[in-house]
């Protein structure tokens, strides 16, 4: 396992726990809820960045993986009475299942093509919800707030799916070092740049890019079933917002595709930059036309983000910046 | 039975739009390889400056469409110049997500200005009456409008020298480069012909239907399935799939719940990129 070996990796990882931990020990519920949504958008992107990133592959759809898994997770938790370590953990494997059998189908299709059936993804999924009767089809489910005594309580709740989310977005990370820095990763990398040079070099692309696919999903559903677990009801439209995929595109261009530290660095800034700007009163109903002129001009200017950046500027962070 | 043929009809002509719609982005595919992910937005740019033709300086909608093309085809060099060019010759990624980009300054800054609440165009045109169906008069006129465009978009493309340049750029733009031909300007030209027939397209829906500016999202994944009916690049086959398109859409909600005709799309359009990929007109 090379990414072991690579010190910008384990810079990223430790400087992600060091934080995390950090909130536990100050334990204040502001501090708690902001850290909250900059882990989870952090783990969605570090997600999308191994099919987008690694592969070159855009995925206009993440977001159908963390609805139809937090949907299944939360459903388990609800209808069934699960507990959440299992629904979580199911959850994530029925999102990775999922991308696993579509990617099957729909990953024969190459770039542009795959581009537009993931559009197509998103309203099916919405569209099927919608419709389907054992989710609550527009009106969703909740669980009762009883669910929460299991946990100590629902303030104890709330801590208990940080540290869950903690670890989900670490884990993450680590399989986005791993992925990067091994056999498989340097396949995917091949595929980016040259998809028929790296068929005649004996990468099997479907298969690659289906597990990359697969791999990719696992994180957002298990993020899913933990949000709608927090938040103790879960909706068609909260599920399935479109804006959110974009927004970790954006968020992934913003930090540097294919780096392991880029996505959460481009979670963290546009999180907060987007913070401020919703809250200022010039800004507020203009922040879906500011992260398009942001993702515009990285596009235009700077197309491998920051890190990608500051790696081309001073090559002796290289080692640092994985 | 009746039922069933008006409803036909009715999406047959609701088809045309759609068609010249998807005509646009499939010109755009086939010159430049470039999907534009601002389509749809800028769709809804044409219904806004429609309506606002119509109602402040009280111009006939239909007349005012001349102004929108105008505008759409000026809107259409501005968006290439400024954020297609750069990335024309870069990965899939970049053009994707340039174009997306700017879909998003559109709706971003439409929903600040224009607000998220419905507007129509009130310019009723009375109905035609054959046999026992009954036809819209606004419908008639967008197909005869569509039909007017298309025939003047293939003398353009066949008969003219920028139109021939256009073929030339799509076919091998080194070689056309080579030739004499500005490939530069003429990118320019058929971004700007593309966006027109968006704008186009959005302008004869306003007449039709209440919209939003984020109407175009409901049509611009209608245009991507067109376009693969139709197999991307060829603006005849476009049109040929809009009206197919339109006659499902008239079709499916006789037997079947409305919610469900975004499934059935999709699950077409994916059916049609893993068999056909060149469209049901194009060659294996």
């Amino acid at each position: 396992m090379n990414a072991w070996r690579q010190p910008g990796c384990w810079l990223t990882w430790l400087g992600l726990l060091a934080g995390g931990l950090a909130v536990v020990v100050v334990r204040d519920n502001t501090v708690r809820e902001l850290a909250f949504t900059l882990l989870m958008f952090a783990a969605l992107a570090s997600s999308l960045n191994i099919m987008m990133g690694y592969t070159g592959y855009v995925n206009f759809g993440h977001i159908v993986f963390f609805g139809l898994g937090g949907y299944t997770g939360f459903y388990l938790i609800s209808q069934h009475g699960w507990s959440l370590y299992p629904a979580v953990l199911v959850g994530g494997l029925a999102a990775a299942a999922l991308a696993g059998f579509l990617g099957s189908a729909i990953l024969r299709l190459r770039g542009a093509y795959f581009a537009l059936a993931t559009i197509g993804i998103n309203e099916a999924a919405r569209a099927f919800v919608n419709n389907f009767t054992p989710f609550g089809g527009p009106t969703g489910m909740f669980v009762n707030f009883s669910a929460y005594a299991e946990y100590g309580g629902a303030a104890q709740a709330l801590w208990l799916t940080y540290a869950l989310l903690l670890a989900i977005t670490i884990l993450t990370l680590i399989l986005s070092g791993m992925v990067k820095y091994s056999r498989f990763g340097l396949g995917l990398m091949g595929i980016r740049e040259d998809e028929d040079a790296a068929v005649v070099m004996g990468v099997s692309a479907p298969r690659f890019k289906t597990a990359a696919y697969a791999l990719s999903a696992l994180a957002p559903g298990m993020v899913g079933t933990l949000y709608f677990f927090k938040n103790g009801n879960v909706e068609p439209g909260d599920a399935f917002r479109l804006n959110m995929s974009i927004e970790m595109l954006v968020m992934v261009m913003l930090g540097g595709q294919g780096t392991v530290l880029g996505p959460v660095l481009g979670a963290v800034t546009y999180e907060r930059l987007r913070g401020y700007l919703l809250t200022s009163p010039l800004f507020k109903n203009l922040h879906l036309a500011f992260a398009g002129l942001a993702l515009l001009l990285i596009v235009l200017f700077v197309p491998t983000g920051v890190v990608g950046w500051l790696r081309a500027r001073f090559p002796r962070l290289r080692r640092l910046l994985a | 039975m009746e039922q069933v043929l008006a409803s036909l009809l009715d999406g047959l002509l609701l088809g045309f739009v759609y068609g010249m719609a998807a005509m646009g982005l499939s010109l755009i595919w086939g010159v430049m390889r470039v999907i534009n992910l601002s389509h749809g937005a800028i769709m809804a740019l044409g219904m806004f400056a429609t309506y606002f033709l119509f109602t402040v300086l009280g111009i006939n909608p239909y007349l005012a469409l001349l102004v929108v093309a105008a505008l759409g085809l000026v809107f259409g060099f501005a968006v290439y110049g400024i954020a297609v060019h750069r990335v024309i010759d870069a990965p899939h990624l970049s053009s994707l997500l340039a174009t997306f980009s700017v879909n998003m300054i559109i709706l971003g800054v439409g929903t600040a200005v224009f607000t998220t609440s419905p507007r129509n165009i009130d310019f009723p045109l009375g109905s035609v009456q054959i046999g026992p169906l009954t036809l819209q008069g606004t419908r008639l006129i967008a197909a005869l409008v569509t039909m007017i465009t298309t025939a003047t978009l293939y003398l353009f493309l066949y008969r003219t020298y920028p139109g021939k340049s256009i073929r030339a750029v799509a076919n091998n733009r080194a070689s056309a480069e080579l030739m004499g031909i500005p490939s530069a300007r003429v990118l320019a030209l058929s971004f700007g012909i593309g966006t027109m027939l968006a704008a186009l397209a959005g302008g004869l829906i306003s007449t039709f239907f209440p919209f939003t500016i984020l109407s175009g999202d409901a049509y611009q994944p209608r245009s991507f399935v067109i376009c693969v009916l139709g197999g991307l690049g060829d603006p005849l086959g476009a049109l040929l799939g809009g009206l197919i398109l339109g006659m499902m859409e008239g079709l499916i909600p006789t037997f079947m719940p409305v919610s469900w005709v975004p499934v059935v799309e999709f699950v077409l359009f994916v059916l049609i990129l893993l068999f056909r990929p060149s469209g049901l007109l194009g060659a294996r």
